[in-house]
């Protein structure tokens, strides 16, 4: 099976830091700036349901949570 | 749930919480979101509006820049009859009461001060901060006061350091903090405080700036902010830092001593302190309520929230949302579900947060740590608690004892 992807809007987020809190294998937040930092884009089976809930309480959206489809397209499913 | 059928009516904030469940919102709210998510709400004055009790739909209006959190449009207060009195805006750097754009402008220079990383390594200096404060209670002797020994210390001097409040200055300035967030001062001394706390606050941005020190005050002079806006800011998150930790840690530990199993396996086990801490945020909520207006109609749980309506969104409610989460009156320091609302969702949600939880974190486990026989010095029903009028719930005052030899 393919692994799920995650992507990141850095311009939406506001810099809670649920990710690096919630997934700190795979975000972390800019040291500067505080705004998320994506550590793997397609984190391993261990990290998977740990990066799924980060982008669920993710207060501002700006985690996305693409499922691999049957079909092997992109779906999304960050809600 | 069916258009057009009649929709649960609130006509007025509950006042008080049920005698003996303090920890539990006022049963009317409890009851409201039994009849469903929302439920029609008259302001005192008679305006209609809403109030949102069911956690998918605060969660849902918390995301949803439709509604919005500009001071000026909130004419209408849960329990107070404005008139016809106008409310201005929020003033510059109150980020809280402001939608976008405005309100990143202040939010985006502040968040990479608040990370989770940075945070932690805070930890040390908080764990010094309490181990000193234990101290002292230990020296004293029981019976004392877990809010002036503990609760409000403790986040008192942490805020204060990281935002550059001067040690001399904390004792008066926190006075003036309490007395705009007990709910229970009079206008003529609220208006005092409020002046001498803006003073206070314009005098030590202009200190700041004149000679910078280590803190996120001084950070923010290199900024283009106004003196103006440096003060909103550092009072809102003085207030922030100041009050809510405050009331989670004397609250929380009143929590856990009414709940012997679950502190005797916090005791058993330090490593359950971080989902020990969400539970406890979850369950108590000390945020209890906030306020948006909606900016256009907007469909929300089969009604239409009409442009300019008010709307109480219920926190405490939302979080004890049993179709969110099971057995919602019960504390479960082990429970796995995650995603409570007690910092809120969307834009504004908590800035803080990362430094409350390290705050609780160390504070509430240094503390069990320390009097393995800690215990209420007066029967429950006589801890004197916050009125549901104040903001921010909490206890105002709360013996506790030990047993000498152990310490």
């Amino acid at each position: 099976m393919s692994p799920a992807r995650l992507s990141v809007d850095r311009e939406r987020c506001i810099g809670a830091g649920m990710c690096a809190l919630t997934a700190p294998e795979v975000f972390d937040q800019d040291p500067d700036d505080g705004r998320v930092l994506l550590l793997q884009a397609e984190p391993p089976a261990a990290h998977r349901a740990a990066a799924q809930m980060a982008a669920r309480v993710c207060p501002s959206g700006s985690i996305t949570f693409h499922k691999p489809e049957p079909n092997g397209s992109w779906g999304v499913s960050a809600k | 749930m069916v258009m057009g059928e009649s929709v649960h009516t609130v006509t007025t904030m509950p006042t008080a919480r049920q005698s003996g469940c303090p920890f539990d919102p006022p049963a009317e709210l409890i009851d409201a979101r039994r009849h469903g998510p929302i439920s029609r709400y008259t302001f005192p004055g008679g305006k209609p509006g809403w109030l949102i009790t069911g956690y998918d739909l605060v969660r849902s209006v918390l995301a949803d820049s439709r509604f919005s959190s500009r001071k000026e449009l909130m004419r209408h207060h849960p329990t107070i009859d404005y008139g016809d009195f106008e409310v201005p805006p929020a003033p510059p750097g109150e980020f809280l009461l402001m939608d976008e754009p405005q309100h990143s402008r202040y939010r985006k220079p502040l968040m990479g001060k608040f990370t989770v990383r940075r945070m932690r390594l805070l930890s040390e200096r908080i764990e010094q901060i309490t181990a000193d404060h234990l101290d002292a209670m230990e020296k004293t002797g029981p019976p004392t006061d877990l809010v002036t020994a503990y609760a409000k210390p403790i986040p008192a001097v942490i805020i204060c350091e990281l935002l550059g409040v001067p040690y001399q200055d904390r004792g008066s300035f926190q006075e003036q903090v309490d007395s705009f967030m007990n709910g229970e001062t009079s206008d003529e001394d609220l208006m005092a405080a409020y002046t001498a706390t803006q003073n206070y606050l314009a005098e030590l941005v202009a200190a700041k700036r004149a000679n910078p020190t280590d803190d996120v005050l001084s950070d923010l002079t290199d900024s283009d902010l106004t003196d103006e806006e440096l003060k909103g800011i550092a009072l809102i998150l003085l207030a922030a830092g100041l009050d809510t930790t405050a009331n989670m840690l004397a609250l929380g530990t009143f929590a856990l001593l009414r709940n012997p199993e679950q502190l005797a396996a916090l005791r058993a086990d330090p490593a359950l302190i971080d989902g020990a801490v969400e539970e406890l945020l979850r369950y108590l909520s000390v945020a209890k309520t906030f306020m948006r207006t909606a900016l256009e109609d907007v469909e929300l749980g089969g009604r239409t929230i009409k442009s300019g309506s008010p709307v109480i969104l219920s926190y405490n409610t939302a979080n004890r949302d049993p179709e969110r989460f099971a057995d919602p009156h019960v504390l479960d320091l082990g429970r796995q579900q995650g995603g409570h609302l007690a910092f809120g969702h969307g834009i504004h949600q908590c800035l803080g947060q990362q430094l409350a939880r390290v705050e609780m974190r160390v504070a509430f486990r240094a503390l069990i740590e320390r009097f393995p026989t800690l215990r209420l010095a007066v029967p429950a029903e006589e801890v004197g608690l916050r009125s549901e009028t104040a903001d921010i719930y909490g206890v105002k005052s709360m013996p506790v004892t030990w047993d000498k030899e152990e310490s």
